[in-house]
């Protein structure tokens, strides 16, 4: 009888210490998903990490190729990208949301975020084109294939690509960019908005074209049809011909 | 007018500056005993120690110059009085410190005057920089001594008259500089003294937070009570952690962790303070944190602020901005206001998004951006600028729907205030 009442007692305990590990369970599952209710689950993803970047450039990098205002970042090598943050935090880069945003990046964060966007894989979209003439197209065509030696301005394609879709790890493409992006940015190397390490040769380049000459090359190159491969070419495949600070010990310079 | 006034001020300061400079000039500052020779200062130690003072003072980021030479100067310093660029203090004969003594150093640190006893412009922090022990101003100057010499020559004075004169500053000095080391209070732990030597001196917190007036003094307000930051536009909030103080509710804990890591349960750091926690509050040490929080959670409480009386009908404003919070913000910071702990911070009563000119809340609307990247949050998560996706109208909205919801009870904010920031230079 003791036996039977100690049998019981402890069924019952055992009974009661199921339910309220039950109760307890239940308070949890309720406690956690009035949590979750609260704050939605943050992924722990770099893509969630950079929505500074990725509010104007897109998730995938692939910009506003409608306007041209904010850069396609999709694909383009991963040094050069990490180089771009670099000199936004150094001043060589002037554009005041830029600077504020990578302020207090640090080298390795800026890498990781530059791999990122280097590795999308985003269909290039058409931009609206200028009307130019057709003399005007040719000189860029011209200015791209070939340079024009007697203004010491080397051609396009010698440094970024027989191709022009770039050279790992530190040259960008230039084909598949709207027109107001490039013409823009040859026009900031010369109001010295955009700089790069020294010596720099796009300085120099963009110093020695004409207005016109930046409108013809933009032009060609933004209506240029895309190669089938646009990823950049692999390192060391082209001899510059100017002397590059950005380019020191990789791919030479003369 | 109002700058007529400021520049009669000055006038009449200066006039009575010069005279009191004059007085001042036959009586040179005594020289301290224990001279300090050039083999002390090679001490590895004693420069070790320079090092780590140099970064709770923050030295490298005014005397750096934006990816320039680290200590070489000539990052320009934006005053409401004009512009002035952080001299070279590199150990260069020509352009930095390399012909100055300890003497000279600690006339400058502490007395707030240069190597020819010229008076030395307020925009170095003398103000608190004075409170610093002459042990500790040897080591930052052993420090700096044993730096690369960099050449980098001086950038010119960018101040208006009368500002340029700078005998008028023997007014000010009088006015707003109390000259002296710091003075333990006996009263208090070891850990309340260190913390308030570390706030009032080398940290020069009190230069930010602390409101400012006219003539760019701010020795008649009570310390650490919050202040605009009158050249680069932003709100350094009131520190103290008591009943109404802008950090009430804020544990010894969260304030370290802000200071250690860029952020706490309680709020990020952004902006001027983001700069601070990556430079310098990070390399502090666990004991020095905890010193500062132990003193800022002793500074008193605040008078109760009387309700705002708004002649603002808000009703339309706070219904537009409930509906912009719930598109692009609830999200990361919750429709509850609290944000999500150690990623997004909580707006429901954070100091920065109540502080009372709604500087900082606009701002960040439109900026967006990262926390500093520090050891204890080496990949922070961001915030979006709004700025290209949101009207001003739409800004305002927001943001006062932010600083009148859940326990929050700031000021509304007009959209001619957002326009204004919109143009403010991010630096």
């Amino acid at each position: 009888m003791k036996g039977l009442i100690a049998k019981q007692w402890q069924g019952r305990c055992a009974m009661g210490r199921r339910l309220s590990s039950l109760i307890l369970a239940l308070a949890f599952m309720m406690a956690s998903h009035a949590e979750e209710a609260a704050h939605p689950d943050i992924p722990d993803t770099l893509q969630q990490r950079i929505a500074s970047c990725t509010s104007c450039h897109g998730v995938h990098g692939e910009g506003t190729p409608e306007t041209g205002f904010f850069p396609r970042l999709a694909g383009k090598p991963a040094g050069y990208l990490a180089r771009q943050l670099q000199y936004f935090q150094s001043g060589l880069r002037k554009y005041g949301p830029m600077e504020y945003t990578v302020r207090e990046l640090s080298p390795d964060y800026m890498r990781e975020i530059a791999e990122y966007f280097a590795a999308q894989e985003v269909p290039y979209a058409r931009s609206p084109m200028p009307r130019l003439p057709a003399e005007a197209l040719s000189r860029g065509e011209q200015l791209v294939i070939h340079g024009d030696p007697a203004r010491q301005v080397p051609a396009c394609a010698a440094c970024h690509g027989s191709q022009l879709t770039g050279v790992q790890p530190n040259i960008p493409g230039l084909v598949g960019l709207p027109y107001d992006y490039i013409s823009s940015q040859l026009g900031s190397w010369r109001t010295q908005t955009r700089a790069m390490a020294a010596p720099d040769c796009m300085a120099q380049i963009a110093n020695r074209l004409s207005a016109e000459d930046i409108s013809a090359v933009s032009a060609w190159l933004a209506g240029r049809e895309l190669p089938a491969d646009m990823h950049a070419q692999a390192p060391g495949s082209v001899t510059p011909p100017l002397h590059c600070g950005v380019l020191e010990g990789q791919e030479g310079g003369a | 007018m109002k700058r007529v006034i400021g520049i009669i001020i000055v006038l009449l300061l200066a006039i009575g500056g010069w005279w009191l400079w004059r007085e001042a000039a036959r009586a040179p500052t005594p020289s301290p005993s224990g001279a300090v020779d050039a083999t002390e200062l090679k001490d590895p130690a004693l420069i070790a120690r320079g090092e780590y003072l140099s970064q709770v003072g923050d030295c490298a980021s005014c005397h750096t110059a934006q990816g320039g030479a680290r200590f070489a100067g000539g990052r320009v310093l934006s005053t409401p009085f004009g512009n002035i660029a952080a001299p070279n203090i590199t150990p260069d004969r020509e352009t930095g410190l390399g012909e100055w003594s300890f003497e000279d150093f600690w006339q400058a640190l502490h007395v707030g005057k240069g190597r020819h006893g010229e008076l030395l412009y307020p925009v170095f922090s003398y103000t608190s920089f004075t409170k610093v022990s002459r042990e500790d101003a040897r080591a930052i100057f052993a420090y700096l001594q044993s730096l690369p010499p960099v050449h980098q020559p001086a950038k010119p004075l960018g101040l208006d008259f009368p500002y340029s004169v700078r005998n008028s500053l023997s007014a000010w000095r009088a006015l707003y500089f109390r000259e002296g080391e710091f003075q333990p209070d006996p009263g208090k732990s070891d850990a309340w003294n260190r913390g308030a030597y570390l706030v009032q001196g080398l940290g020069h917190c009190n230069e930010c937070h602390a409101p400012r007036d006219a003539l760019g003094g701010s020795q008649a307000s009570p310390t650490l009570v919050g202040g605009q930051m009158p050249a680069q536009n932003w709100y350094a909030p009131d520190l103290s952690t008591q009943a109404n103080g802008g950090l009430a509710g804020w544990s010894a804990q969260d304030i370290v962790d802000l200071l250690r890591t860029g952020q706490s349960a309680r709020g990020t750091a952004f902006g001027p303070m983001a700069e601070v926690v990556a430079q310098s509050t990070q390399h502090m040490h666990e004991d020095d944190l905890q010193a500062i929080a132990t003193y800022l959670q002793s500074l008193p409480p605040r008078a109760a602020r009387t309700a705002e009386q708004s002649p603002i009908d808000t009703r339309q404003m706070m219904a537009q901005g409930a509906k912009i919070y719930e598109q692009r913000c609830a999200d990361c910071h919750g429709a509850d206001g609290n944000g999500v702990p150690g990623i997004y911070p909580p707006l429901n009563g954070n100091s920065s998004v109540n502080e009372p000119s709604g500087t900082n809340a606009v701002r960040v609307v439109l900026l967006g951006g990262f926390p500093p990247v520090t050891k204890g949050n080496p990949r922070p998560y961001s915030m979006p600028p709004f700025a290209q996706q949101l009207s001003d109208a739409d800004v305002a909205a927001v943001v006062t729907y932010i600083r009148r919801s859940w326990s929050n009870q700031a000021s509304p904010i007009l959209e001619r205030d957002v326009s204004k920031y919109r143009h403010t230079s991010v630096d």
